[in-house]
């Protein structure tokens, strides 16, 4: 019989709850800044896209700080277990911040976009109802807070991919993001039921404590973690849950395409890493497989087929959109490499390999979008002879790919690098692992450079001699992404020392 | 010292940045007062030089001093990897006789490439920035003595090579850039797993850590004996020095890797094809001798006669194929892997006459078949075409043409009192006293005969003879009575010109004197070759083992 708690409980209740509060500052600060934005979306008359973006910009900038300060505090739950505080989250949240400020970037740059929409202050509060979202994702401890906040990226995901309400393919993408993201949920739903008959605990500490005290059923838990995967392999794009991604990010506006494929992407990989790492035992006593195959042989399995798949299909994509859609199906492949090396080396390798992939990829998607500002297409034929029409943009966008090749002096040449030394650090278990990923790395080298071939080596189809007419302050960041993702391969201490201090994770039971 | 000569260049490259694209001219000679700038920088090091040290690993204790000279090395990243200690990666710099002469071949080919990109008009800008990446690049590689930064300059030589190729090559440039791309990264990336799978099996005995020094990987004593690429791990060493050998080969490019450098020369402009043949190639050779076999001795003694027979193999079939081919430039770029095979027979008679000959060759071919690739230019420029057939009698209208040609066709087929007889001689002379490679040596030798075949044919059919009927060019009576030939819309000089006589003559007296006294090259690399022939020798391994 349910009973009232006593005036006593209801007193300790609202003391966890208010010293929780203290932990959730720069979720509290993004969540305000969200209905800010629509009550000055509301209030300002006449054209206000600027000032939203350059108001979202500020004050997405302005909660490092308060992302700073989280620094001091003592890494712990929060929320009876529901949330957690570590320096694994804490480098989400920074990631997603800095993600969603270079989607208000690249957003604004967008001239389709600013041109087709009427009203586009819910746009760039969605942005930040995203950002809210993903921390969430990253910081989640439990499995209910973990689909909840799934849930709010998804949705949100959802409205910005239809944004071009005038578009048929934007809206066909958002149908589409919207039908796979629901049947995945619905399957990661179903996974965590099966985890909460196995444990009755939603709390991933708990669960992993009340897996190793009591045992289970390895049949059991391969069907849950499969089921699980299918909800969080759908997030990072990973074959064989990737079909929505060629589609959403052909149709969704540029800037969204961007965003979807580092922000959700990582949100992903971060709450992949946190459930699997912390709440289902790999190796040791408690632990049994059926016949090796677990999750960790699941994983491997979902980074040879995305490693393949997406850099074999992208050999013969003519949108550039779609090439980057699929050969970010590979970069999600090569990113899980770090996971499965399942140790601190790997967990550095894997987020060290996202903020390369968030750098370089918005870097090439936001020279895609002041391309298509000019030529009004992203076909790979419409490419044709603008190295020396915009000689900047040229110059960045081949710098980016060759990054995203993994090729010396970039930054994403780095993050090839720690993930093979993770996998290597191993001796010769994962060789093979190593093996498919730089071959798969040579086969991306050829539809990479499809994109250079054509803006360099091709005379262009339609002669037009408009002076390049980007503005300057793009004309400087894509300048600026361009040097930083030389900088930092060559000097990319700071982000691997930033990216260590990050690997710890609370309740992690892997050494 | 070897930071000015690497990154002048690029120096040269940020300051053409500055300059607007109109400005040709100074765009040409800042390029070229870098490269001259390199090129006095590489003649100081030389006059610095001391061939006594021997190089190749570090004096006893570890230290490179005293072994490697003008050494520069600076902690770059630290970075610390929790159980697997700290990633160093050092900026970490130093040539020895095998690096030396590498060195002053690439100041002076770069310099000669400077000269022949002068005519090119398109994109000048574009053109000398990546011409100034593509020089910083092959500089480095040489000078490189952190695995990793060697890597790094290894991978930033393809870029700028893929397009110099793509963008002003001929009409199948596209195909030949990317696959010239394509093979290259290929075999690099192997390497990228082998140097970091040696990177967790070697220990710098100064340092007690991890390290990425080539010096330290090429002393089998810092090696940890279970590490992946350990003494104990026999296969993975075997399997790492089989994907490193494919690696530098294709660059070389060894049968059956070839096929990417006849298309990317035919497709080149002149002065890239110079840099190709004259440097680049010379990479791949280089990469074995100081990296591939030092690093694997075991493994390398245990194939040498598959080295060999492939180093027979690209002699022979390289001789064939510039036998077959109606296209001038083919043919020298068939020629260049023929005699990139004697390089490979060289190193597989493992002693010091074969090194020697091997190292000595690759200085020889750099010089030798830049020249013939500025000579084929030469012509091109004139007649627009490079098919042999349409030529014919060249040299009683092009005698100083014709006399530079000789000179540089007779060095190719190694004609005693030119540099690559004696390069070859000692090739020989290596392979046939070592017992494995005796017999390869004795069929390798039908190379030369097939060489002076294809070499002497082709010289008949364009130089010999009168103008064929359907030839490049017509021929007409001038004022003085005397027959000349005219080429349709050439405006220049019909013979050499003077730009064209700065870049051949002085290759041309290198080419003799270093016929008639090889010393000042050989002397500098002998005890470096003798110290990498003690490291690859079997008695010292079994000391190891």
């Amino acid at each position: 019989m349910f009973q009232l708690p006593s005036g006593a409980e209801i007193q300790s209740i609202i003391a966890t709850l208010k010293s929780g509060v203290g932990f959730f500052v720069p979720e509290i600060y993004l969540s305000v800044l969200f209905m800010l934005l629509i009550v000055v979306d509301l209030t300002v008359k006449g054209r206000k896209n600027n000032l939203l973006a350059s108001l979202t910009a500020l004050g997405l900038a302005a909660s490092f700080f308060l992302i700073y300060q989280q620094h001091a505090l003592e890494p712990g739950e929060i929320f009876f277990g529901m949330y957690v505080l570590d320096e694994f989250a804490l480098f989400f949240k920074y990631f997603f911040v800095l993600s969603g400020i270079l989607a208000v970037m690249v957003s604004v740059a967008d001239e389709q976009l600013n041109r087709q929409v009427q009203s586009i202050g819910e746009y760039y509060a969605l942005i930040v109802a995203m950002v809210v979202g993903m921390i969430m994702m990253a910081s989640s401890a439990d499995l209910l807070m973990m689909f909840l906040s799934m849930e709010l990226v998804g949705l949100t995901a959802y409205v910005l991919t239809g944004y071009l309400k005038n578009d048929l393919r934007s809206a066909e993408a958002a149908l589409k993001y919207l039908v796979y993201g629901a049947v995945s949920s619905g399957l990661m739903v179903y996974g965590f039921s099966l985890i909460y008959g196995l444990t009755a605990e939603t709390n991933i500490v708990k669960i992993s404590a009340e897996l190793a005290q009591h045992g289970y059923d390895p049949v059991v838990m391969i069907l849950a973690s499969l089921l699980i995967l299918a909800g969080f392999g759908y997030k990072i794009g990973a074959v064989p849950f990737h079909f929505w991604s060629p589609d959403v990010y052909e149709g969704a506006p540029t800037p969204i395409t961007a965003y979807l494929s580092v922000g959700s992407k990582a949100a992903g990989f971060a709450i992949l890493m946190r459930f699997f790492y912390v709440a289902i035992p790999h190796g040791g006593e408690p632990y049994q497989d059926i016949a090796g195959l677990d999750w960790l042989m699941l994983l491997i399995l979902l980074s040879i087929a995305s490693m393949i798949y997406g850099n074999v299909v992208a050999l013969w994509q003519t949108n550039v959109k779609r090439l980057l859609a699929y050969s970010s199906i590979a970069h999600a492949g090569y990113a899980l490499l770090g996971i499965i090396v399942m140790d601190k080396l790997g967990i550095q390798a894997t987020l060290f390999y996202l903020l390369s992939y968030l750098l370089m990829n918005i870097g090439a998607f936001y020279v895609v979008i002041l391309i298509a500002n000019r030529t009004g297409s992203e076909k790979l034929e419409d490419y044709r002879g603008l190295g020396r029409k915009m000689p900047l943009a040229g110059a960045a966008l081949t710098v980016f790919l060759i990054s995203l090749v993994g090729l010396p002096p970039t930054i994403g040449f780095i993050g090839k690098l720690m993930i093979f030394s993770a996998l290597l650090a191993k001796g010769s278990v994962y060789i093979w692992l190593a093996l498919i990923g730089v071959l798969t790395s040579v086969i991306s080298l050829y539809y990479y450079m499809l994109i250079p071939l054509n803006m360099y080596l091709r005379d262009s189809l339609h002669p037009d001699e408009n002076k390049d007419r980007t503005g300057m302050v793009h004309q400087v960041a894509i300048a600026v992404l361009m040097m930083l993702t030389i900088y930092f391969g060559l000097f990319f201490q700071p982000l691997t020392d930033f990216a260590k201090a990050s690997s710890s994770m609370l309740g992690l039971t892997i050494y | 010292m070897l930071s000015l000569i690497v990154f002048l260049p690029i120096l040269a490259g940020l300051v053409i940045l500055a300059v607007p694209s109109s400005q040709k001219q100074i765009i040409r000679i800042v390029t070229l007062l870098a490269a001259i700038a390199q090129g006095v920088l590489a003649v100081l090091i030389w006059q610095g030089y001391d061939a006594s040290l021997p190089g190749i690993t570090a004096v006893a204790g570890g230290a490179p001093e005293g072994s490697f000279q003008f050494i520069e090395r600076l902690p770059w990243i630290s970075l610390d990897l929790g159980s697997f200690g700290s990633l160093n990666i050092e900026y970490f710099l130093g040539v020895d006789g095998l690096s030396i002469t590498m060195v002053i071949l690439t100041a002076l080919i770069s310099t000669i490439g400077v000269l022949s990109s002068w005519p090119i008009q398109k994109q000048v800008k574009g053109y000398f920035i990546l011409y100034n990446l593509l020089s910083t690049a092959m500089m480095g590689c040489f000078v490189a003595l952190d695995f990793f930064l060697f890597y790094v300059f290894w991978e930033l030589m393809l870029l700028p090579m893929y397009f110099l190729i793509g963008i002003w090559g001929g009409p199948n440039r596209e195909y030949a850039a990317i696959k010239f791309f394509l093979y290259t990264l290929f075999g690099s990336v192997f390497m990228l797993l082998v140097m970091i799978g040696l990177y967790f099996s070697v220990i710098d005995p100064l340092t007690g850590n991890h390290t990425f020094s080539l010096v330290a990987m090429a002393s089998q004593e810092n090696y940890i004996k279970d590490a992946i690429l350990g003494p104990d791990n026999v296969m993975w060493r075997y399997a790492a020095f089989i994907v490193l050998f494919i690696g530098f080969a294709i660059k070389v490019p060894m049968f059956p890797f070839h096929t990417w450098l006849p298309d990317a020369h035919v497709e080149a402009p002149t002065p890239i094809s110079v840099i190709l043949a004259g440097v680049l190639l010379k990479l791949g050779t280089y990469g074995m001798m100081r990296i591939n076999f030092p690093l694997f001795p075991e493994v390398f003694q245990a194939s040498l006669y598959v080295i060999g027979v492939l180093g027979a193999i690209n002699i022979i079939y390289g001789a064939f194929c510039a036998l077959a081919q109606q296209d001038l430039k083919k043919m020298v770029a068939y020629s260049s892997i023929s005699h990139m095979g004697y390089v490979l027979l060289g190193l597989a008679a493992a002693n010091s006459e074969g090194m020697v000959g091997a190292l000595y060759q690759m200085f020889n071919h750099g010089t030798i078949t830049a020249m013939l690739f500025l000579l084929v230019g030469v012509i091109y420029d004139r007649a627009h075409t490079r098919q042999i057939d349409k030529f014919g009698g060249l040299a009683t209208y092009m005698p100083v043409y014709a006399a530079v040609v000789t000179i540089a066709w007779f060095a190719s087929l190694g004609l005693p009192g030119l540099s690559g007889f004696i390069s070859e001689a000692f090739v020989f002379v290596g392979a046939f006293s070592s017992e494995t490679t005796r017999n390869i040596a004795i069929v390798s030798v039908l190379g030369i005969v097939f060489g002076a075949a294809y070499l002497l044919w082709s010289l008949q059919r364009m130089f010999l003879g009168k103008r064929k009927p359907d030839a490049a060019y017509d021929l007409e009576t001038g004022a003085d009575g005397h027959e000349h030939i005219h080429f349709h819309d050439w405006k220049g000089k019909l013979d050499l010109d003077a730009r064209e006589l700065v870049m051949l003559v002085p290759l041309a007296i290198i080419v003799i004197f270093l016929g008639i006294y090889p010393m000042p090259v050989i002397g500098m690399m002998t005890s470096s070759i003798n110290k990498l022939v003690e490291v690859l020798s079997p008695v010292v391994m079994t000391a190891l083992y």
